[in-house]
């Protein structure tokens, strides 16, 4: 396989990823209206809780239970949904704004608590030498590269699929009612808080396998990997595909993540030697501008939110 | 169409509040205001603004609580429950400015409104899909009803945000008899309607009143109001000033100062 083949799997494997991250947060704010500002809270979660349970015994540790990565995963997944349950009771009575806030302050603590609490996460070092699942079947890095891109796109297929039956269905129209007007929506007898909980703990969910599958495929787990800029970078992905279409929200994963690999890659090749730490700033800045321009010239995204949300309704409908 | 009656919980819609009170600081915005809406008339609340009527609606709604008093719907108590709870008990509410979910198509908007649907679960949507689309079928055809008795079918499947303010009230009286209501309250029904739609308003609303539905209704349009109204209470600066026929009560020279400033006598 060229180099540029060997580059566009592990380009596909970190955008396809990211797209389970954004569809979570679509879940949460495309259709329910929820402005979850933490995202890499959630995703940090699921990717400790991932690591601690996959990796090996260490003395200085506590965890390293060893389990295979699907139950890892899996584990990792219910860690952030228990978390996604704390923060949603204490925070979803919040407005728009004030969620975010409230959000945005507990990502920061849980990569302050990861950075921190050496005895479980290893601290600033982080959870290194994880085993990586199913490798020693390959014969090489590129095969073994080509079997993990099948996977996390037939998750992320799963994932897409799921939610588009879900979000079409009765309880999806739940969520958008909720989006458009909560105060119409409880008077017409509906449990907001249910619904707004239900539609952020399983975005949350989501966002965890996202990070339980990052660190599956990196083998290590770092404080570093998730700081704020992320948030921003799944947000802009969101904006750009089309907030409220799980199509949309793929499509800015990966629009979003080619921008950004390429800017990267054009600023460490043209950037003067000893400027390249400040160019990385553009990068960041790029993120803003391309969140900004949407937002004035295309608010839709690539892919704008469709008319109706039911598909029971489509299929008979006169 | 089954809408004026409740045949599920067999309530006839009979509201009694007594001495409901409800302050915001030294503002008495309801001051021992007491009056039922007898089960199968239209009762009109009148009164200048900042008399307290919406605050009322409000409260009996649910979205605000009463300092003290009481609100019984059929004898049961519903001061004080939740909205949600309020509509389970057979109260729907519309808004003086209409709350359509703006992006959803008029159909859908409907479609929320009946409780307990299978496909609300969220697992029914894979493990029972079958009922969800029985009950899907018939909640689509219940909501078609409606929606050709409130003259709405040729926007069903247009965004409720881009229709007109005056058929945006008619998705919000069109949503309320989805939910089979025993009561329905009207806030300001004809406010900024143009004629013709006004006409439909009140058609649909003598049907469902001749069909056995209850009515309160908030409305400044006093024509609207006497020609619509079995009997009217009248509201000023949070105090209940008349109750009583509708012709009767707006000749009284205390209601006539009070909410029409005299000006108009």
């Amino acid at each position: 396989m060229s180099g540029f083949g060997i580059y566009l799997v592990f380009f596909l494997i970190i955008a396809l990823n990211y797209g389970i991250m954004v569809l979570g947060l679509n879940l949460q704010w495309g259709y329910t209206g929820l402005f979850n500002a933490g995202v890499v809270g959630f995703y940090a979660i699921g990717a400790y809780g991932t690591a601690i349970l996959a990796g090996p015994d260490r003395a200085a540790l506590i965890g390293g239970f060893g389990l295979p990565f699907p139950l890892a995963i899996l584990g990792g997944m219910i860690l952030c949904a228990l978390a996604a349950i704390v923060v949603g009771l204490a925070t979803l009575k919040l407005r728009e704004e004030y969620l975010a806030i409230a959000t945005f302050g507990i990502a920061i603590t849980i990569q302050l608590v990861a950075l921190n609490f050496e005895s479980l996460t290893g601290g600033a070092n982080g959870l290194v030498g994880l085993p990586r699942p199913f490798i020693d079947a390959f014969e090489s890095t590129t095969s073994y590269n080509l079997f993990f891109l099948a996977v996390v796109a037939c998750v992320t297929g799963l994932v897409y699929v799921a939610l588009e039956a879900a979000v079409r269905s009765p309880w999806g129209r739940l969520l958008n009612a909720v989006r458009e007007d909560e105060v119409a929506a409880r008077s017409l007898g509906k449990n907001i808080a249910l619904i707004r909980l239900q539609a952020f703990v399983l975005g949350c969910t989501l966002i965890g396998l996202s990070g339980g599958i990052y660190v599956a495929f990196i083998g290590f787990v770092s404080p570093l990997d998730f700081l704020p800029i992320l948030t921003f970078q799944i947000w802009a992905m969101l904006i750009v595909g089309g907030s409220g279409n799980n199509a949309g929200a793929l499509l800015g994963a990966i629009v979003v993540w080619a921008l950004w690999t390429m800017s990267g890659l054009a600023i460490s090749r043209f950037s003067p030697v000893g400027f390249q730490n400040q160019a990385g700033a553009i990068q960041t800045m790029l993120i803003g501008l391309l969140i900004v321009s949407m937002l004035i010239f295309r608010p839709r995204g690539l892919i704008g939110e469709r008319a109706t949300v039911s598909s029971h309704k489509e299929r008979g409908a006169p | 169409m089954q809408t004026a009656q409740t045949p599920e919980t067999g309530k006839t819609g009979r509201l009694e509040i007594r001495d409901a009170r409800k302050a915001f600081g030294s503002v008495r915005a309801v001051d021992g205001v007491s009056f039922t809406a007898e089960a199968g008339r239209i009762t009109g609340l009148v009164g200048p603004n900042g008399a307290g009527k919406t605050t009322l609606f409000n409260a009996i709604a649910g979205e605000a609580s009463l300092d003290s008093g009481t609100v019984t719907l059929d004898g049961t108590q519903i001061g004080g429950l939740s909205p949600h709870e309020v509509f389970s008990s057979g109260l729907t509410r519309t808004f003086q400015i209409p709350r359509p979910f703006a992006r959803m198509t008029v159909l859908e908007n409907l479609l929320v409104v009946p409780e307990r649907q299978a496909g609300e679960r969220f697992w029914n949507n894979w493990i029972g899909r079958g009922r969800v689309s029985r009950q899907e079928a018939e909640l689509r055809e219940k909501a078609h009803d409606v929606i050709a008795f409130c003259n709405l079918s040729a926007v069903a499947m247009q965004p409720a945000g881009s229709i007109s303010g005056g058929q945006q009230k008619l998705v919000e009286l069109a949503r309320a008899l989805m939910a089979d209501p025993a009561i329905v309250l009207l806030d300001e029904p004809g406010a900024g309607v143009n004629p013709a739609l006004l006409d439909t308003i009140i058609e649909r609303i003598v049907e469902l009143n001749r069909r056995g539905m209850t009515f309160l209704i908030i409305e400044h349009n006093m024509d609207l109001i006497t020609s619509l109204c079995d009997s009217l209470v009248v509201m000023a600066a949070g105090r209940k000033i008349a109750e009583g026929k509708p012709r009767e009560v707006i000749a009284r020279d205390d209601v006539v100062e009070a909410y029409l400033g005299g000006a108009a006598a």
